[in-house]
């Protein structure tokens, strides 16, 4: 007999729109999860310019928006990179390396200043995506291991660190770092460039598509014809590549490549994009988000120096605490759309 | 009326894995315009073919033609450009991603300047999916729709890249009859527009409310191919199974015995379970020896009761007792303690620990049990897992293999004697033939009898309608999280089951005399 559930179906609809309560709060936590941290940082920017004279001066403001320009750009390559699910721990190295080749080679004119630390860095990222997306290896593993060769080349050109390779300060390529347009620092044009840039592609191009849906599900983005480990290898390429250039623009700002500055900043660019709401599990996460944590980190710090009395090394401790809040916020989010 | 043209085909296919010849020369045909079923028990080859078909693998001996060319399908991608398109059985969409983004992923409508073009991705993604019965905003994440709505979106996205060949692999086995219905008028249209489309699915009445040709595959090898209206039912179970004829309607489609000896005094008693928005006061109880079938439609509640009275679902109230002694409400250790065990419906996420052995499966829930000071004899496992792997029959190279190694039955089965070691009181199975072949389904069926008869409660949930009548010696129907019926002695019949559930779903109010409450 051939009796089944179809005939003692009554007309109902097929599919329903979701509750409109439901898809209400569905929508506050989608905006949580998207502008939680630009919350937080105007109500702490609000009341520290109540509480600090010094702080909403145009001195200052300049001062944190050129300082967090070249965190703001380690982070986007970033945010492509944890949008896919992955990891780079490179980049702090990476960046340092960008920012003494972009000194030693300042002096054969910017040009080579700039292309030397993109091509060395780039291909250091181009690397890491091979090795992630080819032989399938970890990008933690993948990217820690990178993260000790990037070291191991600087302090090889370097003398150990004891060198430190100086800009002219006259030169067009410091220009780069220093000088301003429009009263406003050259980084912080780059950067805003730079981020726009990386919003369209990520919202509007293939590419950026791709590099959602291989984070969404990489099973499922390979089924629909993705190319799955071309994604991966341009994402952590692009973040070499970035990591590279902020190194670069760096150095240009400090007219020098340090050797020291920016070891662990890879925990800073991690931190900031996730503070900024980009899911660490992937799939999901802006580029504005990871300009807002940059900007929050950079006004915790600002923050606590202003007070004075507070040891900066708090600074630390209130970065860490206000990733875990955010963490748990996000999964806390996450498990509520489920139950929805 | 000309024979429809060959579209894709392949002759003497045969692939080869690691110690198993997973296809031995095996021919097969997709023609325009035809809905051709592919069956076979799980193992017989038929993932194996589509696979060779997309692009996935590649056959070790044997010829493709496409649309008249030899061809070779390098991967599902060049497959899939060519024309091929696929749907799972596990929505292979992306969660996160918006509905209209996962439709159009790398087909994006572009504006001028080569970026994606939202509004007009929007507007055709709303036009397309109401031709598939799905009416929701389509820039909302995809994982907000229902499993079946999200099925819908896949077939829509596969379909809609210019399709000449549309595989569906199990496509109804999420969804609820209504979409049945819609995704059977899709497969009508695709047919019309004289696209091959090649059906896998398990459930007979689907093969032949829409199939016009089928094949069979048994052990790898090509066992039948034809129209399906020269095939009845039973010839088809019988290629499937390799059975004779006699012995499958001897023995009925399902293998179960019927009525069982039962006790007076209730095993298990569940009173007044609620819980918000989910179960309203549910009681039932079920005897030593009983088996209880749970039915009622998709969303209707069945899974909801099972896990509440295993203790995995916390209640708002509610009582449970076991053979008359009352078990704490919303935890699993007490429910185990008290004799309960669930036997849950997604076996791969709430089941099996797929990276473990047989052995470690089969011990995993009964370690506290076979423990003495928080030690466990080696020995005692091993006589357990033998003496389970033997009665249920589990067909593994033997207690070290890796549970993720084996057929969906077989798994089960693992499961089946994970929570029999534990020596339950009541079973609760939730769905437990789901989506394994018809010759283990029977193997379970035949089972669970035999538990029932060994003097254990058990509670049946099944969308198979067939199953949940011949295994259940009485059947309470849930509509909305309520008890809305219960059909006893002679009433436990299809008809009967359906009466009832159409008369809870035309409205509470309207009781019936089918639904004696």
């Amino acid at each position: 007999m051939t009796v089944s559930y179809e005939d003692a179906v009554v007309d109902k609809p097929t599919v329903e729109e979701p509750g409109e309560r439901g898809s209400r709060r569905d929508r506050l936590t989608a905006l949580a999860q998207q502008h939680g941290a630009l919350v937080a940082l105007v109500v702490i920017a609000a009341i520290a310019s109540l509480s600090f004279d010094s702080f909403a001066t145009g001195g200052n403001i300049e001062n944190m928006a050129v300082s967090s320009a070249f965190l703001a750009v380690v982070a986007l390559g970033m945010t492509f990179v944890i949008i896919t699910g992955g990891i780079d721990l490179s980049v702090g190295s990476v960046f340092v390396l960008g920012g003494v080749l972009a000194a030693w080679g300042s002096r054969y004119g910017t040009v080579v200043a700039l292309l030397l630390p993109l091509a060395v860095c780039g291909l250091i990222g181009l690397i890491n995506g091979l090795l992630i997306a080819r032989s399938r290896l970890a990008p933690f593993i993948v990217t820690l291991a990178a993260m000790l060769a990037a070291r191991g080349i600087m302090l090889s050109i370097t003398d150990e660190g004891a060198q430190t390779y100086l800009v002219d300060k006259k030169s067009f390529f410091a220009d780069l770092g220093q000088g301003k347009l429009l009263g406003i620092g050259v980084p912080v044009w780059i950067t805003a460039v730079l981020f726009i840039t990386g919003a369209v592609v990520l919202r509007r191009s293939r590419f950026g598509q791709h590099v959602y849906a291989v984070g969404g599900n990489e099973d499922a983005a390979a089924l629909m014809g993705a190319p799955v480990a071309r994604t991966k290898t341009l994402v952590y390429t692009l973040s070499g590549l970035l990591a590279g250039f902020a190194g670069a623009l760096n150095a240009a700002w400090l007219a020098s490549g340090v050797t020291i500055l920016g070891f662990g900043m890879e925990l800073d660019a991690i931190a900031a994009v996730v503070i900024g709401g980009t899911l660490l599990s992937g799939g999901l996460g802006f580029v504005s988000g990871s300009l807002v944590g940059v900007l929050l980190l950079k006004v915790i710090q600002n923050v606590i120096n202003q007070i004075g009395s507070l040891d900066s090394a708090y600074q630390q401790v209130v970065s860490g605490a206000f990733l875990v809040v955010v963490v748990i916020a996000q999964t806390w989010l996450g498990r509520r759309r489920q139950v929805l | 009326m000309t024979a429809p043209a060959e579209v894709l085909a392949v002759r003497g296919l045969t692939k080869r894995f690691p110690g198993v010849l997973a296809l031995d020369s095996v021919d097969f045909t997709a023609r325009a315009g035809e809905v051709h079923a592919l069956v076979g028990e799980n193992g017989a080859g038929k993932s194996t073919l589509i696979k060779v078909l997309t692009g996935v693998y590649h056959p070790d001996e044997g010829d493709l033609t496409y649309r008249g060319e030899p061809a070779a399908f390098a991967t599902p991608l060049a497959a899939q450009a060519a024309g091929i398109s696929t749907i799972y059985q596990e929505v292979n969409l992306i969660p996160l991603m918006s509905v209209a983004r996962n439709l159009f992923m790398d087909r994006e409508p572009k504006n001028r300047l080569g970026l994606i073009d939202f509004r007009r991705m929007h507007t055709e993604a709303t036009r397309i999916l109401r031709d598939y019965g799905v009416g929701v905003d389509v820039r909302r994440p995809l994982r907000d729709l229902g499993v079946g709505a999200q099925q819908m979106v896949a077939l829509a996205r596969a379909v809609s890249v210019d399709a000449r060949v549309v595989i569906m692999d199990e496509p109804t086995s999420s969804l609820e009859p209504r979409e049945v219905q819609t995704l059977f008028g899709v497969i009508r249209r695709l047919r019309e527009q004289g696209i091959a489309v090649v059906y896998v699915s398990h459930r007979m009445e689907e093969l032949y409310a829409i199939c016009d040709a089928v094949t069979v595959l048994r052990d790898g090898r090509l066992v039948h191919t034809g129209p399906l209206a020269d095939t009845d039912r039973l010839t088809l179970v019988s290629l499937m199974l390799g059975r004779e004829l006699g012995e499958v309607r001897a023995e009925g489609m399902t293998k179960f015995t019927g009525d069982h000896e039962t006790g007076t005094e209730p095993v298990l008693r569940a009173e007044h379970l609620t819980r918000r928005h989910e179960l309203h006061d549910i009681s039932l109880t079920i005897r030593p020896g009983e088996v209880v079938g749970l039915g009622g439609l998709l969303g209707s509640g069945r899974t909801e009761t099972a896990k509440a009275i295993a203790g995995a679902l916390p209640l708002g109230s509610g009582k449970v007792t076991v053979a008359g002694a009352p078990v704490r409400t919303g935890s699993t250790p007490a429910a185990i303690r008290a004799g309960i065990s669930l036997l849950p419906e997604d076996r791969k996420s709430e089941g099996i620990v797929p990276g473990l052995s047989v052995r470690e499966n089969i011990a995993l829930a009964a370690l506290p049990q076979m423990s003495r000071f928080g030690l466990v004899s080696e020995a005692a496992i091993d006589k357990v897992v033998e003496t389970f792997m033997k009665r249920l029959q589990i067909k593994a190279s033997g207690p070290h293999q890796k549970v993720g190694e084996l057929s969906g039955g077989n798994q089960q089965k693992v499961l089946l004697a994970r929570w029999l070691a534990m020596q339950p009181k009541v079973l609760l199975l939730d769905e437990p033939t789901r989506g394994i072949d018809v010759g283990a389904k029977a193997e379970v069926q035949k089972l669970i009898d035999e538990l029932a008869e060994d003097g254990l409660g058990v509670l049946l949930i099944s969308s198979d309608v067939e199953e949940l009548i011949e295994g259940s010696d009485r059947v309470v129907v849930l509509r909305d999280g309520a008890v809305v019926g219960e059909l006893t002695g002679d009433d436990v019949t299809e008809d009967r089951l359906l009466q009832a559930i159409a008369a809870a779903a035309e409205e509470a109010a309207d009781t019936t005399e089918a639904v004696t409450p």
